[in-house]
């Protein structure tokens, strides 16, 4: 064989061997990019099948927040007029106003009020339960926002009228002394509790003097008419004062019966001493003061 | 025999080189895909396991109808309570 069909002969080996390799190994890499297509495919498979329902769910979910911002929006409008709403929406998120109410497009040309200029939110919150709130409207007396009593005196107004009507008249606060709803006459009580039958049979006859008074009401007790009682005004003033009509102590510890029987007006009267003490005796027998002495002496001649 | 051998030059030189450019070339996209696919697989099997938590969707519809429905009832008595504004 000629040198030439030797050579030629290794040329197409040569061509068939580099054939053979590269589509071995592009045939090697398709294979895995199809083995890597199906996992692609089964991830989205997987994909399409959880989303399925999503669409039809969440049509149900706008849906039913629709309603609720429709009925929202109706009943805000309703309530606080078109200009307020739109005023409350601008107040509670600034910017809102521009692209209006949904269900109301001609409120995209309302000038909002500056409603939150003045008033917090929380007073928008409770204007925004009724109209009774005078934010926003026109005031004949000028406007209130800026006035600070005429604003205290409007936030009364934010509640309804069956509310903040105060009642009639109130119980007072007194239950003892001239207010006391309950008043006990001087001449059948003077001091304690009026003894009813039972207390009587109890202490026994003595006690009957304090129903019966000291001084009868007919003979010019302390609440006869005041024709009958002596020419003093003090009487009937509310310096006699009134009992309570009640046992119950005053004060939170009551009073202790036992340390008046007790009591020494020798040994507990006047400052404490020390134990053995000799008393201060150094000024009882001293004169007065000379320039007290003066002093008298020039208030005697004059 | 003289173009028998420029024959051989030219399978040698010329085919031979252009054989094994092309052939490379369709190698080397192929193996170019590979990871395309591999990174789409990954994506697919990672949006799939975030949609696990569609059906709480079910869940959120029932609440957003219950709350949709207290808002109804209380915007209805407000109605009876407020006075309208006109």
């Amino acid at each position: 064989m000629p040198a030439a069909g030797v050579v030629t002969i290794i040329a197409v080996v040569l061509i068939v061997l580099a054939l053979v390799y590269y589509l071995v190994s592009t045939i090697v890499a398709l294979r895995q990019i199809t083995a890597g297509l199906d996992d692609a495919i089964r991830g989205v498979k997987g994909i399409i099948e959880k989303s399925a329902p999503v669409e039809e769910v969440v049509k149900d979910i706008n849906g039913n927040l629709d309603a609720g911002v429709d009925l929202l929006e109706g009943l805000l409008v309703k309530k606080a007029g078109l200009v307020d709403a739109v005023g409350l929406v601008e107040g509670l998120y600034p910017g809102a106003a521009a692209e209006g109410l949904r269900n109301f497009p001609e409120s995209k040309t309302v000038t909002p009020p500056r409603i939150s200029e003045v008033y917090t939110k929380g007073t928008l919150t409770l204007a925004r339960l009724g109209r009774e709130a005078p934010i926003a409207a026109a005031s004949p007396s000028g406007p209130v926002l800026r006035n600070v009593e005429g604003g205290s005196l409007a936030a009364r107004s934010l509640y309804p009228e069956n509310r903040q009507s105060r009642p009639e008249k109130l119980p007072r606060s007194p239950v003892i002394g001239t207010g006391a709803p309950v008043q006990y006459p001087p001449s059948e009580q003077r001091g304690g509790t009026t003894p009813d039958e039972a207390e009587i049979r109890e202490k026994g006859p003595w006690s009957e003097t304090a129903a019966e008074g000291i001084v009868p009401r007919d003979l010019g007790g302390s609440d006869a008419p005041r024709e009958m009682l002596a020419e003093d005004p003090e009487l009937g003033s509310p310096a006699l004062g009134q009992t309570t009509g009640s046992e119950e102590p005053a004060t939170e510890s009551g009073i202790d019966p036992s340390a008046g029987d007790e009591a020494d007006a020798t040994s507990d009267a006047g400052p404490e001493s020390p134990e053995g003490a000799e008393p201060d005796l150094k000024d009882a027998a001293a004169g007065p003061r000379q320039v007290d002495a003066d002093s008298a002496d020039t208030r005697n001649d004059t | 025999m003289t173009l028998w051998w420029i024959g051989n030059a030219l399978l040698l030189l010329v085919v031979l080189p252009v054989v094994v450019y092309l052939l490379k070339g369709v190698l080397d996209a192929a193996r170019s895909i590979e990871p395309s696919v591999r990174r789409i697989a990954d994506s697919a099997d990672a949006g799939s396991k975030d949609l696990d938590a569609v059906p709480l969707l079910l869940t959120t519809r029932d609440q957003v109808r219950q709350t949709v429905e207290v808002v109804a009832n209380y915007g209805g008595s407000l109605d009876v309570i407020v006075d309208d504004a006109s």
